[in-house]
């Protein structure tokens, strides 16, 4: 075996991607590939012939990967799902970070560990990230909802912002519902009836 | 008394219908149970969250707990499944360029007879390379299945096909390249192939084998046999979902509670095909009716049979060079029989005397010895009449 760690990151994201290979290269001296298009991505992995593949859990394409397990010819290598039956840790924080890892089989856990706790930390940054785009996306869009459905009761029965907002909240009390949700039954509604 | 909460994961596809009954129709909570079903996004992730205890169960491909137990893919923890969620419900669909192909030489797409159209797909395919095969994942019913009725009918792997796994949402991007020339999924993915443009409809599934387990329960060993009353529970709200299911009628609402943005978040009109069993085949809006398309209980369909497990475990280890008898025992173990029995003996439910059966032999509807006398087997053949003899006989 070569001295040196070969590792392909699956990540289809060019952002991404960097930031996970920048970590890798500050946790040691590895070679490093990184597979954005998933088009035939076994064959490509199968190609390259890497020690360890880093895959975002929520990357569909990762299933392309387990019929890595399956060869069986004299030239490849079984790729496994990491596990080390003694210390399930590193596994279970890679699963919790959101991040899967490809091992070649027989390779000793102890150099396999650097690698994983760089992939997961980096991991965890994006899931905080991910997290907080997403809230403050949806925040922003129950936000616009909102201010519609303001809209529509100000037009329709002559109130004031105040007083519309007023009424949202109530019937969102009254349903045991929450505003956004009423808001956005009225907005539906309105768009059904014209 | 607060209903336990259940953690169960689920691939948004139509046979994910009995777990989503279960909890929305009220089958889980008259069990005592609430099921906070998760979504996932792949088949190597939903099995890792099942190892690793994120959920205790799931919605998982028949031959996925066989294949654990085979010692192929995953991590080797052993996986029961403990229910069949459903049986069939898969289709075989071909690129545009090659359903053109399949015209030319003749075929009419009756969509009913596998000999006809392997046959036709063997004239029209490619001469100067192998077949081109997606699937969703190589542990699946929808790899055995091609491999079975293609090498049945002399295209034999990887001479004559090559199967890849490619997830359905990148089915269409992967024929349209080039990569592909056909594919085996489950619905919704077949008729979202249709609705896009992206291919026609060649064979539903069943039309290989009439009664092929899909979909199974499945948990990690160590839980199912450490809490049998949650199983028990489990089983039982997924079973009555599953009789629910075969009402007439229910399907449509059962279309409705999938297509919530939750569950599958696509439009009612593209699952109740494959729930209803009218399949649109193309885009110019051809229908066949395929009785049976994708079942949840009539013939007896949640029992996982030991034979079932062996037979899936015989064609992996015919396909990997593993000895086929040692896998045939090794993979009769995943379905576990005993348990699901065990969760239903004392129910509603009626249950076949035995726990293995000669896979195929069923031609007609047979009545079969049971602890209450009225369970009927329903047609189970293959396409090529061949049965498969378990060893497992008890």
């Amino acid at each position: 075996m070569p001295d040196k760690l070969s590792i392909i990151v699956v990540e289809p994201d060019r952002d991404r991607a960097m930031l996970i290979v920048d970590s890798l290269a500050e946790a040691g001296d590895y070679d490093l590939h990184v597979i954005s298009e998933v088009t035939g991505l076994a064959r490509k992995v199968t190609a390259l012939n890497p020690d360890v593949v880093l895959v975002d859990i929520a990357n569909p394409s990762r299933d392309m990967l387990e019929e890595l397990t399956l060869a069986s010819g004299p030239l490849d290598r079984p790729v496994a799902m990491f596990v080390d039956q003694s210390d399930d840790g590193l596994t279970r924080a890679a699963i919790e970070a959101g991040v899967s890892a490809y091992v070649v089989a027989g390779l000793k856990p102890e150099r396999v560990k650097p690698v994983m706790d760089a992939a997961v930390a980096r991991f965890h940054m994006f899931q905080r990230m991910r997290t907080e785009l997403e809230t403050t996306k949806r925040a922003l869009e129950e936000r616009k909802v909102i201010d519609r459905a303001k809209g529509l009761l100000m037009k329709a029965r002559g109130l004031g912002e105040d007083e519309a907002y007023a009424l949202l909240r109530k019937a969102a009390m009254d349903q045991g519902k929450r505003v956004a949700d009423v808001a956005q039954a009225l907005v539906t509604t309105a768009g059904l009836l014209g | 008394m607060t209903p336990q909460v259940l953690n169960v994961g689920f691939i948004p596809l139509v046979d994910a219908a009995p777990l989503v009954v279960a909890q929305e129709m009220g089958f889980a909570a008259e069990e005592g149970i609430t099921l906070d079903l998760q979504r996932a996004p792949s088949w190597s992730s939903l099995r890792d969250m099942l190892v690793f205890g994120r959920v205790e169960a799931a919605h998982m491909l028949s031959p996925v707990p066989v294949a654990s137990a085979l010692g192929l893919g995953g991590t080797g923890a052993a996986l029961s499944a403990v229910s069949v969620l459903s049986v069939n419900g898969n289709v075989i669909g071909v690129s545009n360029a090659l359903a053109e192909r399949l015209r030319a030489v003749g075929h009419d797409f009756a969509f009913d007879d596998a000999r006809a159209a392997g046959e036709a797909l063997i004239r029209a395919k490619p001469q100067d390379r192998p077949l081109r095969l997606g699937v969703p994942f190589p542990f699946s019913m929808h790899a055995e299945l091609l491999y079975y009725w293609l090498s049945a009918l002399g295209l034999p792997a990887p001479q004559g096909v090559s199967i890849h796994t490619v997830p359905p949402p990148l089915m269409a991007d992967a024929m349209a390249a080039g990569e592909l020339d056909a594919f085996c999924v489950g619905e919704p993915w077949g008729s979202i192939t249709v609705e896009n443009g992206a291919g026609e409809l060649l064979l539903p599934g069943r039309a290989i084998w009439q009664m092929a387990p899909e979909k199974v329960l499945a948990m990690r060993t160590d839980w199912a046999e450490r809490e049998g009353a949650l199983v028990g529970r489990l089983v039982r709200a997924c079973w009555r979902a599953g009789r629910w299911l075969a009402e007439p009628g229910a399907r449509d609402l059962a279309a409705e509670l999938l297509s919530r943005p939750e569950y599958l978040n696509l439009p009612v009109e593209v699952l109740e095909r494959s729930l209803s069993g009218r399949m649109v085949i193309n885009g110019r809006g051809d229908t066949r009716a395929v009785p049976g398309f994708v079942g949840f209980h009539r013939g007896c369909a949640s029992f996982p049979w030991r034979s079932q497990a062996e037979w899936i475990a015989h064609q992996l280890a015919a396909r990997t060079g593993l000895d086929r008898d040692a896998a045939a025992r090794a993979g009769a173990q995943a379905f576990r029989s005993d348990l699901h029995r065990a969760a239903l003996s004392g129910t509603e439910a009626d249950l076949p005397g035995a726990s293995s059966k000669i896979e195929g032999a069923v031609t007609g509807e047979t009545s079969i010895a049971s602890a209450a006398g009225h369970l009927s087997l329903i047609p189970d053949s293959f396409f090529d009449s061949r049965v498969f003899e378990p060893s497992s006989q008890e």
